[in-house]
Parts: structure tokens; sequence; C-alpha cells
């Protein structure tokens, strides 16, 4: 088969900025250690979430310092809890699931982001900084009103945050 | 080079029974395409506030209908009118059997029809039915058992179009034994080859899953199962609507541009290419799933990176072919050869535009596959700009520029006016710029897709590449002048008929600078691509869903039904929601206790 020099060129430059790509996430994912959202979390009854130890109680809770846990609920059409209350310069790892069914979990603007399925458990883990407040967005269509569904992720000062009882709710 | 170029026959005027199929799925097609593109427009302006002419939880029946006339319907029907055309002519033999032809073209028609129905009916709230599911069709939410029934006969419609073709390719096949599979049947085999292992998985989500749900056979699904089943349909579908506008960028833009194409064996490749690599590569449609393992993402992103290859392959040999033809008449220079193409012709300006966005859709594609960077930009508003100049540009534009091409060949009339098209295809360009360019920015600050009002009470977008607000008004412009551009397009086809016949419009395509006879034996082989392309497929597949099922459970989690055909509860929710919502989270699912 004839292949024009030319052609062999490009075919050369095609196969390096592929193996480039491929670099670049594997880079991300062993170098900054950028997880995605997997299977670590075990599995959950949507029907029956009252009784899981996880999101009976949908909140914010520290396991460590600086460290907090938040445990989420999508649902037609909000989030609970809302407002997502964290403290400012801390790792906060999410753990999200739907009760009914998929929806999307957004930090609008940030890559905080996860679907949420029933059945399932997302967990993602994000670092804060400085106090902001986020907007949270449903990103997958959900129902009707899909449009009304959103909820606020509010990170606060340490003292405040403490003065809060160290609870969202 | 034949003598008497006057007489040379067109495609209608050999094989009329062929050109009457093709024109009749190009005009279902069409159809599709005026549909699609109403609802285009109410949802754009619905959506950028511009004008909000219905109720937002209708906003969810115009997306489902919009998504599903525009790339199941417009781009499918096309596909099956080009395949005709193209495996007929270049076979030069008549299909086998005529009234087969027309029963899967019948059966499409009947299933679209059905599925259309159960989505229009939405609109109707005397009507009990709908099928607000949109294009993915996400369970639990669940449609009506029409618009699954309309889908099933839709594709076995298709299924039967491709042993049609395939069967005339093997009665073919018996009459010249030792020549090599033609260029354009090649395409078209290699495309129904992967149709078939692709949508395999939808029949089976359907079938299996979906229908008898909907029928109340089962009480529920697994909707990460039924979800990955889809998105091992979901990518290589969108090859499907790809493959036609290769077949035309190969085969007939060369020739348009006054040359050849460059060479034939390399497109063979690049068809081989995407039997094997198109469908072992949905799980990166499901990097923000959980329960699906970080592995198994990994596998399906590596093999997506080297799905640009053949795109990239294609991008070097249709601009070689297109510079071959502009030396051949006499274009000089690093660059001047472009003043020597023919850019008046509204077929070459249209595909050309086409293939230079998808240039840009193919790099905005590579930051969807970055396993990482996907989380900045996944459901954002970033994916509906990005599959704009992807299917709605690189294929629909190139379809419709083909048409200029290719109408006159299947029906022997002129085209109207080549101004109006020349226009047209510019307006597309220039709207689909606006409207793509302002979308992925609106993704960039984490606006997201699919719903009716991106504008939320309880926060603002940050300001970056201009205000949304701004970007909105971009998103409105180019939507408008998308529906303007395919009103252009519709009417200068309608005219088009009203042309009378006239004879002489014979465009017979060339044959390549390196032609089949360079190419390996080896690529004819399709039971060989055949066997690697399921041994892919397995591999990528068969442990995901296994684990699917593992974790799961084959028929889900104890997860619920959530019928979207029965909108006035909803409509009752969504007024009592916005300040009801936290009181809503003890109630469980009772919807009767939110109202009180």
């Amino acid at each position: 088969m004839h292949i024009h020099a030319y052609e062999k060129l490009w075919l050369a430059l095609s196969i390096v900025l592929i193996l480039a790509l491929i670099g670049t996430v594997t880079y991300g994912a062993v170098g900054p250690g950028v997880a995605m959202v997997a299977d670590s979390q075990s599995t959950v009854d949507p029907g029956a979430l009252d009784e899981d130890d996880r999101f009976s109680e949908p909140r914010v809770e520290q396991v460590g310092e600086n460290e907090y846990e938040a445990y989420v609920v999508a649902y037609q059409f909000g989030f609970e809890p809302t407002p997502i209350v964290v403290p400012a310069n801390s790792t906060v790892t999410l753990h999200v699931t739907s009760r009914d069914v998929i929806h999307g979990f957004e930090v609008a603007g940030t890559s905080a982001n996860a679907m949420a399925v029933p059945g399932e458990v997302s967990e993602i883990t994000v670092e804060t900084d400085e106090p902001t407040e986020y907007g949270i967005v449903c990103n997958e269509y959900c129902g009707a009103g899909h449009h009304v569904m959103e909820g606020k992720l509010n990170v606060v000062s340490q003292s405040e945050f403490e003065n809060r009882g160290g609870d969202s709710e | 080079m034949s003598t008497a170029i006057e007489s040379e026959p067109t495609f209608v005027d050999k094989f009329p029974d062929e050109a009457r199929v093709v024109r009749a799925a190009f005009m279902s097609s069409f159809f599709a395409l005026l549909l699609g593109a109403i609802f285009g427009i109410i949802q754009t302006l619905h959506r950028t506030d511009v004008a909000r002419i219905i109720p937002s939880t209708d906003y969810y029946t115009v997306l489902t209908a919009h998504g599903v006339f525009m790339v199941i319907s417009f781009t499918i029907f096309f596909l099956v009118g080009l395949f005709t055309w193209a495996l007929t002519r270049s076979l030069d033999r008549p299909l086998l059997n005529i009234k087969i032809t027309w029963t899967w073209y019948g059966l499409m028609a009947a299933g679209m029809t059905l599925t259309g129905i159960s989505i229009l009916a939405g609109f109707v709230d005397s009507i009990d039915m709908s099928a607000d599911v949109l294009y993915t069709f996400y369970a639990p939410l669940q449609a009506h058992p029409l618009f699954y029934a309309g889908l099933t006969v839709f594709i076995v419609g298709t299924w039967i179009a491709g042993a049609d073709w395939f069967r005339t390719f093997l009665a073919w096949r018996r009459e010249h034994p030792d020549e090599r599979i033609p260029l354009q049947t090649f395409m078209v085999l290699t495309t129904m080859t992967m149709w078939y292992i692709a949508s395999s998985a939808v029949a089976a989500s359907v079938l299996l899953f979906l229908l008898p749900w909907s029928l109340g056979f089962i009480d529920q699904v697994n909707p990460t199962l039924t979800r990955t089943l889809f998105w091992f349909f979901g990518h290589p579908v969108v090859y499907f609507w790809l493959m036609p506008a290769y077949m035309l960028w190969y085969t007939v833009l060369p020739k348009i541009a006054g040359g050849r194409l460059f060479s034939d064996p390399l497109a063979r490749v690049v068809f081989v290419l995407f039997v094997l690599l198109s469908t072992p590569v949905g799980i990166h449609h499901q990097y923000l799933d959980p329960g699906i393992a970080e592995g198994f993402k990994f596998i399906s992103m590596t093999n997506t990176m080297f799905l640009l290859l053949p795109s990239l392959l294609t991008a070097f040999t249709v601009v070689a072919s297109v510079e071959y033809g502009a030396r051949k008449n006499g274009g000089t220079g690093l660059l001047g050869w472009l003043t020597n193409l023919p850019w008046r012709k509204p077929e070459f300006t249209g595909m050309m535009l086409a293939g230079l966005m998808f240039a840009a859709g193919g790099f905005s594609g590579m930051v969807n596959a970055g396993m990482n960077i996907n989380y900045l930009i996944h459901n954002t508003l970033w994916v509906p700009g990005h599959f704009h100049l992807t299917v709605g540009t690189a294929v629909a534009l190139t379809m419709m520029a083909g048409t200029y091409w290719i109408w006159p060949q299947i029906s022997n009339k002129p085209i109207f006016s080549s101004q109006i098209g020349l226009f047209q295809v510019v307006l597309w360009f220039i709207g689909m710029a606006l409207m793509s360019n302002a979308m992925h920015a609106q993704g960039l600050l984490g606006v997201p897709r699919r719903t009716a009002e991106p504008e939320y009470s309880g926060f603002d977008y940050p300001t970056m590449f201009g205000g949304f607000e701004e970007l909105n008004i971009q998103i409105a412009i180019g939507g408008t002048l998308l529906f303007v551009s395919t009103v252009l397009f519709l009417g200068n086809l309608v005219l088009t008929m009203g042309n009378p016949t006239v004879s002489g419009l014979a465009e017979p395509l060339p044959s390549p600078v390196s032609g089949a006879e360079d190419a390996p034996q080896v690529l004819d082989n399709l039971r060989l691509w055949v066997g690697i392309a399921l041994t892919l497929v397995v591999l990528a597949y068969a442990l995901p869903i296994a684990a699917i099922i593992n974790r799961g459970g084959l028929l889900g989690p104890g997860v619920g039904t959530y019928p979207v055909w029965a909108a006035p509860l909803f409509d009752a929710l969504t007024n009592a929601a916005t300040p009801l919502l936290g009181a809503i989270t003890d109630a469980s699912g009772a919807l009767v206790e939110v109202i009180r």
C-alpha cells in the first residue's frame, strides 16, 4: 500500500497527539491524584434511605482534623441538606445518592460534578479554600420540575462553622 | 472517458425504482428536519428567556421531540437513502427485491410515526400519553410503551435495510468473484456492521427491560444497567450519523472540487477503524457514574482517544483530495490554490464549512474524552455546544450540501437556486458559530444542559467570556439564523421539485488517485474485522456489565417507577415546589402530603 510521505508524517503526529492526551489523563490520576467517581461505595436501597447509616440523616460531619464528610440526597426536585455548609480550607468528601430518578450534582462553575443514581453512591473529594457561596444545580433531566431543582454549598469560616455546632441542619 | 457526455445517464435514468426509494427516504428525513427545526427554535428562545410561549414543564416535550426527530429520524432516514444510492451506484446493479426495500422503508416510517405520536401527545393534556424522557430515555423515568415500541420497529427496519444491502452485495459478488469491493459499497457494509453490533445493546435494553417495564410486566429496572446499554449504542450511533457525511467527503467532495480522491486504501482503513473502535468506548459518557470502576473508565478513555485517529486521517485525505482538484485546475502556491475552488457551489462550500466546524468539534470532543477535565463540563451546556458542531453541523450541513449535488442525480431536476443554497449554507455556519461558541462558554460557567430555565434563584453565574445574559443573546441569535437557514433549505428543495425534468445532469464519480488495487486484500475481509470488533466489545463491556448486574441486580436495587406521562401531578408539585422543598424530605415520595 502506497502512503504519501506527508501522510506518514501526519499519521505519526496524530499518534503522538493521542498518546499525549492519554498521558495527560494518566498523569492526572497518578500525579496530582485526581480520583474518578467509581465503585468505592457500596450500594444502597433507594426506597429505604431512612434506614441507611449514611443517608438516614443527610448531613455534614467532621471525621478528622480539617476533614469532613457530607451525605447528600437528591430527589425530585431538590437536594438535602440545603444549604450544605462546610468550613473553609478543609477537605470535604461528598457522598451523593438519589431517592428516586437519576439526577446530577454539580457545584456550578467548578469541577465538583457527579451523577446521582438511585441505588448507587457517588463519592467525590474537594478542597475548599476561602469562604464563598456556590450554587448547586441538577444537571441531568429528572422530570417536569427539573429546572427548579437547585441547592447551595456555603463555604464558611472555621469559626462560623463551629458556632453552628458543626452540623448543617 | 466517455465521448458522449450529454447522453450519460443519471442515477434515476439507470435505476428508477431505487431512485424512488432514495427520494422517499430523503423526504422523510427532511420532514423530520422541519419538525426538529421548529422545536429547536422554540427551545432556543425559551431557554434563553427571549420568548417563552410554552409552560416550562412542556419544554421537555419540545426537547425530546427536537432530539429524537433530529438525531434518529433526520439523520438515519438520510443515511438509508444515501446508502441505497451509493450501494446501487457503486455495484452498478439494482437491489435484489425492491419490495423488501419498500418493506424496510415502511417499517422505519411506521416506527418513527408511533414514537413521534407518543412524544407529541405530551402537548395534549386530554391524551393520557407522553414520552418526556428525552433522547436518552434514562430509567427510572418512564415513557409511554408506544415510544419504546416505535423505536423498536424503526430499528428493525434499519436491520432489514442492512440485510437488503448485504444480500445485494453477495449477489454482485457471485457475478464478480475477483473484483475488489467498490469503495462506496465497502463504506455501506462496514457502517452497517458497526450498526448491528451497536444497536443490539439498545434493542436488548428496550426489549428485555424498558418495554416490559412500561407495560407493567416487571416492576423495576436497574438504572445503571439500562443506562450502560444505552451508551453501548449511544456512542457508535454518532458514527452512524457521521459515516454518511464521511462517504460524501470521500467520494463526492473531491469530484465537486474538480479532482479525485487521494487514496482509496486509506479510506478503507478509516472505515475499518470505525468498525473496530466506535463501540468499546461508550463508558466515556459515564465517567461521572457511580458503580463503575475507574479501570473500566480508563479503558474506555484510551479507546476513545484512538478513535481520533480515523478522523485525523480523514482530515488529511479530504484536504489533500480537494487540493489535488484545485492544483489540477491551475491552483498554485502554498495556499493560493484555495482560490481555484468552486466556492460558489453550495454543495462545495457547505461541505467545506461542515468539515471546518468538525475540526472545532473534534477539539471540544478531546476535552469531553479527557477523563479528568470532563468533570468541569459534564452535563453542562458545553456538551450540546460540542455535538451541534459534530452532528449538528459536520453531519447536518454536509447532508444539506450533499442534497444540492445528489438531488438532480436522483430526480433529473436541477436545483432551483444555487444562490439561495450558497446563502443558506453560509448562514448555517454563521448561526452555528454564534450558538455553539456561546454554548461552550456557558458550559464553562457551569450552566447545565437540558433545562427549561437555566437561571436560578439562589446564585448567579460567574462572568467570563461575557456574562450569562450576553451569551444567551448569542445563543438566541444563532438559533434563529439556523432556523432561517433550515427554512431556506427546505423551501429551495420544494421549489426544485417543481422544476421540469431535464437531461444531461449526470455527474459520474471519478476513480481515486491511488485506487483499490493499492489496498491490501485483508482490508476487504469483513469477517476478520467483525471478529476483532466483537472481541474488543467483549473486553470493554463484559466485566463492567457483569459488575453492574452483580451490584444492583438484573432488575435494579429497589428503584421505583416514575412515569412522565402523569404530567398534572408534576405541574402541581412544581407550582408548590420552591418554598416547600425543604418540607418534602421526610415524605418519601408521597406527593399528596406535599400539597398539604
